[in-house]
């Protein structure tokens, strides 16, 4: 039957299990102070278990191994394409993020087809490309480009997928059930290692052999039939395709139910059951939606994938394939799977303290925010894209944006008085006028009763605060 | 003058793009409400070794031979559905009205949508925002409420008809000592008012000052006595003891509010239940808007769900969620450059998203906004409660399907 002896939940590992393996000569050279420390690191996979020197010898071969099948992920992580731009789906250790943390965020690929016009194709695996969205420091993209070939054509597959290998490094999913096709798409990008898909109950062996002999990943493709998807995995596995992507089907409509109850088995299968043949990465494919999108307006079609696609992301989809490249389409997305995939154990959070923009001086403007880190971002960023000359007071509320956190008292006017006092801003200015969040009004009469400081009720939203002061600071100080 | 007129186009865009947007989600298929169960059956599937296609590739070119003999066949695999059983449950809360409609909500016995252990007993339910006076709004969803900004009775009577809402969600934010102060009898009236003009159940929403909601909301529970409206909502700071007395004795239910903290949820439950039955409160634990926190609330909700689940009675209670602050977002309401327009699609998908996320932690009931965005949440809800199967012999047209 399924399931490996040795690999544990994630949970029911303890530092001390990785312990008694490890060589415990405290010899520091991971950086750790001992091994329980390192032990401990390793558990929460802040650390990889090579970071250990001594325990890659000869000698402890036998316990590195142990420790290798100990931390095995739950799902098996799968690399798609090759060189920098190369993507690693799954590797997931847990079903829930606050169990410890999801790795890997969704892939996103966006698909071409081989009867589209050279210039389409192009342009949207530019659009691909240039795709990007800053957020919290953070640079969100997509991720692949799905080759579909509707014309099951080896040839025009094969030039299609030639054509976008000369002009990308993005990791390619090259879909077609006719293995004559893929292997046409393979001869065309024979070392880039792309994504098959797929194989199914029909072509399973000519499609496996396929990605035996260019070394790529394959995804099985069983919908509504998880025994079926199951038993190819089985199949594949002995056959010898390792790395294998599992897609259950994503039925759009009326079938929504369906397809999240199939992610949930398989991922709690994989997570909380240990079904290695499960323990694959999952696709999702929103585009499923523009199979029923006959007298629809694009919108329309666009939209039901859209939401589709963050369902999945929720639910346990490693990989998705989606047709839409419209911005607000793939906006809620990526920023979404950014929020998924943020690391629950930390919080988004900035140092407190008073920080400084431009060049201010004894007349420049004060005001506070909250430390979550968004909205000090943001806030920095309204004010430094303007060029202000200003000090910003970072409140600690615990990690919460202005509104919940007035709301749930983690802003107080009592806490904001002793941040002004610790920032040593009195005497910084000479003035003593506050400029407070929109959001946080309600706070503003017993700010200034507790501070001695007067409060200037400021924009709802930080985008307004150049305007704000360049029409009212001038009156405010000489007030 | 110019920038007027580029304004006013896009507002006639916008409006455009949209009426359609909603009526054609307005035309997308009913579908039936029904209890869902998997059959084991289903899942068996026929193996039929003469239907594998034959070897279509020309042999290997460079394959190291086999270690062992590779199958021929598929090799069958068991799949048994993981199925796990759940000590707890969520209780049930009756919402609505003496002489109207009313809905219950929460009762699980296992985690949202997990329908192949349990089909889920009640269908979430959606609430639409009525403000008591003009408050401003993101443009998208200005366009849809303009009529009616400052009057919400009328405002009320087209969240229902119109925009079909469940509930009806009365915020009485002029009585805001630091917006209009107006006075408990003030609130009473306005909530007269749209107790005539729709029959759904409602919820009281307060100001945000724990003197003054409690005032406000004591007058409304007393005059309303029997109607069981959702008073929204009973803070850590507010007179505790008093609000649910009087919540009590006017036979409505508490929404009892706290800031992402599932002890501090516990807390205010456990003094809750001094005065009230459990079958009397329905949790918020705050909705903060996708990208700006998202995944604390979903995380915050999705533990509190399975520690219900595991038999946890101190969470064990329906879910309500803010969902409107997603308009909270910038990315939901602000112009951005043309490659992320238009914003009247982004605001309400934004709040779709924000929704649909939660609606997945267990969510009983949202608080939402957006027409079009509360027609997609309902269809979507529709489609989790039906449980029909997917058509897998059409699906597999996707992969060369010319779109």
């Amino acid at each position: 039957m399924s399931g490996k002896e040795g690999k544990v939940g994630v949970k029911e590992l303890s530092p001390i299990d990785v312990y008694k393996l490890l060589p415990r000569t405290n010899c520091k050279e991971c950086g750790e102070e001992n091994c329980m420390a390192f032990a401990t690191k390793v558990v929460n996979r802040e650390v990889p278990i090579e970071k250990c020197k001594p325990l890659l010898k000869k000698e402890f071969e036998k316990a590195y191994k142990q420790l290798k099948d100990m931390l095995e992920p739950a799902v098996k992580e799968v690399v798609i394409g090759a060189g920098d731009k190369a993507v690693k789906i799954g590797g997931k250790l847990v079903m829930y993020r606050h169990e410890l943390t999801y790795f890997n965020p969704t892939a996103i690929a966006i698909d071409v087809t081989d009867e589209m016009p050279e210039d389409e194709i192009l342009g949207r695996v530019k659009q691909v490309e240039d795709f990007r969205y800053e957020y919290i420091g953070q640079i969100l993209k997509l991720d692949m480009i799905a080759v579909r070939s509707t014309s099951n054509d080896p040839d025009k597959f094969k030039a299609t997928v030639r054509k976008i290998a000369e002009n990308t490094k993005l990791p390619m999913v090259l879909c077609s059930l006719n293995p004559t096709v893929l292997e046409a798409g393979l001869m065309a990008a024979p070392k880039a290692r792309p994504l098959l898909y797929a194989a199914t109950e029909n072509n399973w062996r000519d499609v496996a052999e396929l990605a035996l002999m260019y070394d790529c990943p394959l995804t099985v493709f069983a919908p509504g039939n998880i025994k079926m998807l199951k038993s190819l995995a089985k199949t594949l596995v002995e056959y010898g395709v390792q790395d294998l992507v599992l897609d259950p089907g994503t039925f759009p409509g009326d079938g929504l139910a369906e397809t999240l109850n199939n992610f949930t088995m398989i991922r709690r299968a994989a997570c909380k059951r240990g079904d290695d043949l499960l323990g694959f990465p999952l696709m999702g494919v929103p585009m499923t939606v523009w199979l029923e999108s006959a007298g629809l307006a694009p919108e329309i079609v666009k939209w039901r994938e859209a939401y589709l696609a963050s369902m999945l992301i929720v639910r346990f989809a490693d990989i998705l394939i989606m047709h839409s490249l419209d911005g607000w389409a793939l906006l809620p997305n990526v920023i979404l799977r950014a929020n998924i995939y943020t690391d629950p154990r930390k919080p988004v959070a900035v140092e407190p303290g008073l920080k400084v923009f431009g060049t201010p001086d004894e007349n420049s403007p004060v005001m506070f925010t909250t430390n979550f880190a968004l909205t000090y971002y943001t806030v920095a960023s309204d004010i430094e894209s303007a060029k202000i000359n200003a000090y910003l007071l970072v409140v600690d509320s615990e990690g919460l944006a202005v509104d919940p956190a007035v709301a749930g008292r983690k802003i107080t006017a009592e806490k904001v008085a002793e941040a002004l006092k610790a920032s040593g801003i009195e005497n910084k200015v000479k003035h003593r006028k506050l400029i407070i969040p929109g959001k946080a009004a309600r706070l503003s009469g017993e700010i200034e009763e507790l501070s001695g400081w007067q409060v200037i009720v400021g924009p709802k939203d930080s985008s307004e605060i150049p305007k704000f002061l360049q029409e009212k600071w001038q009156t405010i100080q000489s007030q | 003058m110019a920038e007027k007129k580029k304004e006013k186009d896009e507002t006639v865009l916008g409006l455009k793009l949209n009426s359609r947007l909603l009526e054609l989600l307005a035309k997308l298929q009913e579908v039936e409400l029904e209890d869902f169960e998997l059959e084991a059956g289903e899942l068996e599937i026929w193996f039929q070794p003469g239907a594998v296609a034959a070897p279509v590739v020309a042999p290997p070119k460079a394959v190291s031979p086999p270690v062992k003999a590779k199958p021929t066949q598929i090799l069958e695999a068991e799949f048994v559905p993981p199925v796990e059983t759940y000590p707890g449950r969520v209780v049930e809360v009756k919402l609505g009205r003496r002489g109207g409609k009313s809905v219950v909500i929460g009762g699980e016995t296992a985690p949202a949508f997990y329908t192949f252990e349990k089909p889920t007993p009640h269908p979430p339910v959606i609430s639409l925002d009525v403000f008591d006076m003009e408050v401003p709004l993101a443009k998208a969803v200005k366009m849809h409420v303009k009529d009616v900004l400052g009057d919400p009775a009328a405002w009320a009577k087209l969240a229902v008809d119109k925009f079909g809402a469940d509930l009806v969600t009365i915020h009485l934010i002029s009585v805001d000592p630091l917006v209009k102060d107006a006075s408990p009898r003030e609130a009473v009236k306005t909530v007269e008012a749209v107790t005539q003009a729709v029959d759904v159940p409602l919820i009281i929403g307060g100001c945000g000052d724990p003197v003054k909601d409690a005032d406000v909301f004591q007058e409304v529970c007393e005059t309303f006595a029997g109607e069981r409206f959702l008073i929204s909502s009973v803070t850590r700071d507010m007179d505790v003891e008093r609000c649910a007395k009087f919540i009590k004795k006017g036979g409505q239910v508490a929404l009892a509010f706290t800031p992402m903290d599932l002890n501090l949820a516990r807390e205010l439950n456990r003094r809750l239940y001094d005065f009230l039955p459990k079958e009397d409160i329905v949790m918020d634990l705050t909705t903060a808007a996708l990208g700006y926190g998202l995944d604390y609330a979903f995380t915050n909700m999705e533990r509190a769900r399975l520690a219900a689940l595991m038999g946890d009675p101190e969470l064990a209670h329906p879910m309500s969620s803010g969902t409107t602050n997603a308009w909270a977002a910038r990315e939901a309401w602000m112009k951005m450059a043309p490659e992320w327009e238009p914003r009247e699609l982004r605001g309400p998908l934004w709040e779709v998203v924000t929704a649909l996320t939660l609606l997945l932690a267990g969510v009983d009931l949202f608080m939402m906004m957006h027409p079009a965005a509360v027609k997609t949440v309902k269809d979507v809800i529709a489609q989790l409660m039906g449980g029909k199967s997917g058509n897998a012999e059409r699906l597999v047209e996707w992969v060369a399907a010319k779109v």
